[in-house]
């Protein structure tokens, strides 16, 4: 976000400064994520991992798990998901409200990874849209923490419908 | 010492299996199908095997009959394992259930039909265990292609 301290009191403290609301709105939302972690293989422990306070994702305001999808906004899914769970997760997705992220957390499933078998379904994005990938198997949690990031910069560039001519 | 555990085995069981031989600590015995039932009886009641492991099958394309169905079960008296085969064909891969002797068999052998189609008779709830409802064919068998996918959910780039 691009703001200008205008004037310093001289306590050195801002009394104000100056922004573009769509910039504002979009700072205040992307330290507002909540995720829904749909975790269902061995990602889970790196999903601890970075969740916990070693790398903490509270710093990027994404820490407090929703564990119903109808109060959340990320949809982290973490593992490899089968055919058989797949109307799980397509009901898990269909039950959050507008406006909601997804990530392909590990390589399960981004493409399926090395499932490339009966059971499993070859990257979540057959059924569900998602926003982005991390690959890897499992990934590290600075790549998880480097695709939170990303994901906040787009969120900070999306333009809410509440900003119109009369906000 | 599982050698001398074995030995009675074999000789008690020597009329109905077509091979006995000791391989991996574990005696493995070779039985038509249709001797598999009293087969087990008689290990679980004579000879102490409690505790049912296992049921699985192999297939070999080539072979006839095609499949092995594999038992396996353990004595918790003599901590000694035993194997049990049996071949059938891909016409009628049908054997008897051991349902009634060891109740955990029961859902082995649901696992086992849905991976490889082996029918167990007397065993009346053979729905999916693994597998779901509408799966067609049997994903382990060989001839099963291996990239074939049976999704749940359609997929979002599926051609109308």
């Amino acid at each position: 976000m691009s703001t200008q301290p205008v004037r310093q009191a001289p306590s050195g403290a801002f009394e104000y400064m100056t922004t573009k609301k769509d910039e504002f709105v979009g700072w205040a939302r992307k330290f507002s994520l909540f995720p829904y972690p749909f975790v269902t293989a061995c990602c889970a422990m790196e999903f601890m991992s970075v969740s916990s306070t070693l790398y903490d994702t509270d710093r990027f305001g994404a820490a407090l798990p929703r564990f119903t999808p109808r109060q959340s906004d990320l949809l982290m899914v973490v593992g490899t998901v089968t055919h058989k769970q797949a109307p799980i997760l397509k009901k898990v997705y269909e039950q959050m409200c507008e406006p909601k992220w997804v990530i392909a957390f590990g390589v399960c499933a981004t493409s399926g990874g090395f499932y490339q078998n009966y059971a499993a379904l070859p990257g979540i994005d057959k059924i569900i849209p998602v926003d982005l990938y991390i690959p890897g198997c499992p990934p590290r949690p600075e790549m998880v923490i480097d695709g939170i990031m990303k994901l906040q910069d787009r969120i900070a560039r999306d333009r809410h419908p509440i900003i119109n001519e009369k906000f | 010492m599982s050698e001398a555990l074995f030995e009675p085995i074999r000789e008690h069981l020597a009329e109905v299996t077509l091979e006995a031989v000791v391989a991996h600590g574990a005696l493995a015995l070779l039985v038509e199908p249709a001797q598999v039932l009293e087969v087990v009886r008689s290990l679980k009641d004579s000879f102490g095997f409690d505790m049912f492991l296992d049921v699985t099958a192999v297939d070999w394309p080539e072979r006839q009959p095609r499949f092995d169905v594999v038992w396996h079960f353990y004595s918790t008296q003599h901590f000694v394992r035993v194997r049990v085969k049996a071949r059938v064909p891909l016409a009628d891969p049908t054997v008897d259930t051991l349902v009634p002797l060891y109740g955990s068999a029961g859902y082995m052998e649901r696992e086992c039909h849905d991976m490889y189609g082996i029918v167990f008779r007397g065993n009346d709830d053979l729905r999916p265990i693994l597998l779901y409802e509408g799966f067609e064919g049997h994903p382990l068998r060989k001839d099963y292609p291996k990239q074939k996918e049976q999704p749940l959910v359609p997929y979002l780039d599926a051609k109308p």
